[in-house]
């Protein structure tokens, strides 16, 4: 083991072999949070969809999270990189084709998004259907409108019960994003692949990339924790002794 | 907008794909059945009283869980290997083929998640059960055999099944280190013939018949097997 590779000038770009893990890192933090702020702010409109009373609003978000949940990310990368500038309307697919800013990124980033909505979604449904059906009965009978009852009484209660399973979920967001390298985005997971393929310093730079995400699961999952303290029902089940 | 699509190149690729098909189906079979063995393994070492059981269990699958599966392939692909020759003590040992590979990789990759499946499951026999089986004089592995593990299994099929989806829509990762299979091999045609949409759609709805159908059987499953308490 010789992890002096790291500060060899690397290949390309001028700088040492550590500026390529550090620029892979940087790649993945920004993929995966841009994607994460799609998926909860999609996931949540679709989410509270699939729980109103009307059939109209719900029979979308439940096509859209079927169709989402049930096709390999890997396939959706494919789809919205190779397939979408070819099959949306020809202005729109030029400009998508050749002027388009950094299309890897932003598609990979697109893709992650909507696909972790879907999943977004079944969490702040289970989390508002854990609520007794007592409290909107109670929220409409003191004359909220139906908006107003998801507003101050759903919602409020649902995203505090959610907030473990959205862990997990935020989690998946940073290793999933390993997939965009398959459409060409120079992420953690691709950087390490380049390093071992330059320099024959497989196990090194592997290492080094399982030790990153270990240290962003670690990182999440201390924030997260902290944020559930924060936030938690006084004397509600499952706060409660935790 | 299916104005310029050629059907036809689907029709002719369907044996390759139909090939794929059958490679994704028996690695996602063979990986399940693996990381299920592997993973009750785990959860019994991770439920243990034995700290040398119990804590290299959970750094296994805590490591496992906190990495992604692409570069958990791409360990393996280099790992596997190099364990070979070790094992053998020859250094020109032959690999045992990328199928083998993929299907250690995936087994051990599967065997982390199911670990905490099983574990819950486990955990959601009464404790009851366990002093029952001791008091009539089983040892260990009987009470976990006869009495805990078939009660938890039961429980845990729906759910197990599901990840075995999950899985089957991971094996299509394996398009990471070339291998063909469903995926892989509609990429092949894919750019062999310069036909990306039809081939990568095409994809995307077999994925999405075969997870759709086997997630409403899942759920029928459940439904009728449901044991009440």
């Amino acid at each position: 083991m010789d992890f002096s590779v790291f500060f060899q000038p690397a290949f390309s770009g001028g700088g040492i072999y550590l500026d390529w893990v550090l620029s892979g890192i940087k790649w993945t933090l920004l993929v995966s949070i841009l994607a994460w702020i799609i998926a909860f702010t999609v996931g949540s409109v679709l989410g509270v969809l699939r729980t109103t009373p009307l059939a109209i609003l719900r029979a979308p978000a439940t096509a859209y999270v079927e169709v989402f949940r049930n096709v390999p990310l890997l396939v959706q990368m494919f789809i919205w990189y190779f397939v979408l500038p070819e099959i949306v309307p020809q202005g729109m697919g030029d400009w998508m084709k050749t002027q388009m800013p950094m299309p890897e990124f932003w598609n990979a980033v697109l893709c992650l998004g909507f696909y972790t909505a879907s999943r977004v979604a079944e969490q702040v449904r289970s989390g508002i259907q854990s609520i007794p059906r007592g409290q909107t009965y109670a929220g409409l009978a003191t004359g909220l409108t139906l908006p107003q009852t998801y507003r101050y009484v759903l919602l409020p209660m649902g995203y505090r019960i959610i907030i473990p399973p959205l862990t997990s979920e935020f989690l998946t967001i940073f290793k999933n994003s390993s997939v965009a390298l398959t459409i060409g985005v120079l992420e953690l997971t691709a950087q390490a692949r380049q390093i071992s393929e330059y320099t024959f310093r497989t196990f090194e730079a592997f290492t080094v990339a399982t030790v990153v995400y270990v240290l962003i699961t670690l990182a999440v999952t201390v924030a997260m924790r902290a944020l559930e303290h924060k936030v938690r029902v006084p004397g509600y089940i499952g706060a409660a002794g935790k | 907008m299916f104005t310029g699509f050629d059907f036809d190149v689907i029709a002719r690729s369907l044996p390759y794909m139909g090939q794929g098909m059958l490679f994704s189906l028996g690695l996602t079979f063979l990986s399940m059945l693996g990381g299920i063995f592997l993973g009750t393994v785990l959860a019994l070492m991770r439920l243990a009283r034995f700290k040398v059981l119990n804590v290299p269990a959970g750094g296994y699958v805590n490591l496992l869980r906190s990495t992604p599966l692409i570069l958990v392939i791409f360990w393996f692909y280099f790992l596997v290997p190099l364990a070979l020759k070790k094992i053998s003590g020859d250094p020109y040992a032959q690999g045992i083929g990328p199928f083998y590979s993929a299907l250690i990789a995936f087994t051990m990759f599967e065997a982390a998640y199911y670990c905490e499946i099983i574990r819950a499951g486990i955990q959601s026999v009464p404790r009851g059960q366990v002093h029952a089986a001791y008091a009539l004089g089983l040892t260990y592995g009987q009470a976990m055999m006869k009495v805990i593990l078939p009660q938890a299994f039961r429980n845990m099929v729906p759910i197990l099944l599901t990840q075995g989806i999950i899985l089957f829509q991971d094996t299509s990762l394996v398009y990471v280190v070339g291998l063909t299979d469903f995926m892989g091999a509609a990429s092949k045609v894919a750019q062999r013939d310069g036909r990306l949409v039809e081939l990568y759609l095409f994809a995307a709805l077999i994925y999405f018949l075969f997870c759709f159908s086997a997630s409403y059987f899942v759920k029928w499953l459940q439904a009728r097997y449901h044991v009440g308490r």
